[in-house]
């Protein structure tokens, strides 16, 4: 196993940075900083461990320290680019852009969890390492994710009109 | 049986439960039609944030993020290749190139074996809805594809449903079928309304590097069976899904 290998994981990395922060270009920015330090860390990964739960590991820390300080800035940007607008032609488009709309609106360390459990499909003791939390706070994390985003997505869509009565 | 806790609803949304647990916790929910209600909404959030960015598998990656700064040697190197495009990009490799990779076939063989290599190595969530519900499947993916859509039956050769999932494609709503065989091998049938490419063809076979397809149009429907295995034996396959559909 050689350095190579941290390639392999580059798309799941854009994938993941990419529904953490909405902005394409942010995103890569986070895969780009994370693979840096990965590069240059290579030394301290103990080979036979498991590699991707590393580079998360790695990309959880560098979003945690750089992004989190860029936060506003970011934001700025999000308002300027809609990301999914292709999406917009299917019919389901309404529901989806809702379900993107309340991912923006979970604090940071929830998003984190849910994405980790539902896109990148990974155990919670994977995600308690990856994130250095306990297994607990993974648990009430994706617990409160998941109601929230239910909540904000209940709350999005149009009320039933009322009939008109003349 | 131990009391139920949220936590053991999280896990059995996420369908990592044991089995004994899972059946207590749905013993639980029997009774409880607004908890199976609120499950349910997270297991649709869950599949739409996979249907919003699981396209991110499918692009290229950016050159930047290939250069390992340490030597600021660039390695190119395309999404999906490791599964789908590995052939080629070893070519590409030793070309030096970064310009997006040949289409090979038609777009409705590369969409389907995308997809297949996208879903196909899934573990967790190879399908949005499982066999066991196929009614429903077929059910929900006909409304959607607005055609009455039929599962070809492939047990005789080896291959059960494991089910089928939601996709979009370049013309609208795509169906996705999954099979797998008693070794785990997987082949993936992608039905998708062709609305401009309106005219029917022949049974057309396309490699995608590892992904073998066979492909053809019906009625403004395109059909694309894929997997990795020898192009004989995706044929004698392929067929049986031809004229199952197309009596």
């Amino acid at each position: 196993m050689d350095s190579h290998q941290i390639l392999d994981h580059i798309p799941r990395l854009r994938r993941y940075a990419r529904a953490l922060l909405g902005d394409r270009y942010a995103a890569d920015d986070l895969v780009q900083d994370t693979l840096e330090r990965a590069w240059n860390k290579f030394h301290l990964w103990r080979p036979g461990s498991d590699l991707r739960a590393w580079l998360f590991a790695i990309m959880h820390n560098v979003f945690v320290n750089q992004v989190r300080s860029k936060r506003s800035e970011i934001e700025k940007t999000m308002e300027e680019l809609p990301v999914f607008a292709v999406r917009a032609t299917q019919s389901d488009s309404l529901e989806i852009a809702d379900v993107e709309r309340s991912l923006r609106e979970l604090p940071d360390e929830q998003r984190e969890v849910l994405l980790l459990v539902a896109i990148e499909e990974m155990t919670y003791d994977e995600v308690s390492r990856a994130l250095a939390i306990p297994i607990g706070t993974v648990m009430s994390r994706l617990s409160r994710a998941r109601e929230r985003m239910r909540r904000l997505i209940a709350g999005a869509q149009p009320a039933v009109p009322l009939k008109v009565v003349k | 049986m131990t009391q139920v806790l949220e936590n053991d609803l999280q896990a059995f949304v996420d369908g990592v439960l044991d089995e004994v647990r899972r059946a207590e916790v749905e013993t639980y929910l029997a009774e409880r039609p607004e908890e199976v209600e609120r499950l349910r909404a997270y297991r649709a959030q869950d599949a739409a944030l996979r249907t919003l960015f699981d396209p991110v598998l499918a692009e290229p990656v950016p050159a930047a993020l290939v250069a390992r700064p340490a030597a600021r040697r660039w390695r190119p190197y395309a999404l999906a290749a490791s599964v789908l495009f590995a052939g080629v990009a070893i070519g590409w490799i030793a070309r030096g190139s970064l310009a997006p990779l040949p289409q090979a076939g038609s777009s409705l063989a590369r969409s389907a074996a995308i997809a297949h290599a996208v879903y196909s190595p899934e573990v967790r969530h190879p399908v949005e809805v499982g066999a066991e519900q196929e009614d429903h499947l077929v059910k929900w993916l006909s409304k959607r594809l607005g055609t009455d859509l039929r599962v070809p039956k492939l047990a005789t050769l080896g291959y059960d449903l494991v089910g089928g999932r939601l996709l979009s494609g370049p013309q609208g709503p795509v169906a996705q079928f999954m099979y797998q065989d008693a070794k785990g091998q997987r082949l993936t049938l992608y039905v998708s309304t062709q609305k401009d490419e309106g005219r029917d063809t022949a049974f057309r076979f396309s490699q995608e590097d590892k992904v073998s397809v066979f492909y053809w149009i019906d009625h403004n429907y395109g059909y694309a069976l894929s997997g990795e295995i020898k192009r004989d034996a995706l044929l004698a396959l392929a067929t049986a899904v031809y004229q199952q559909l197309s009596p």
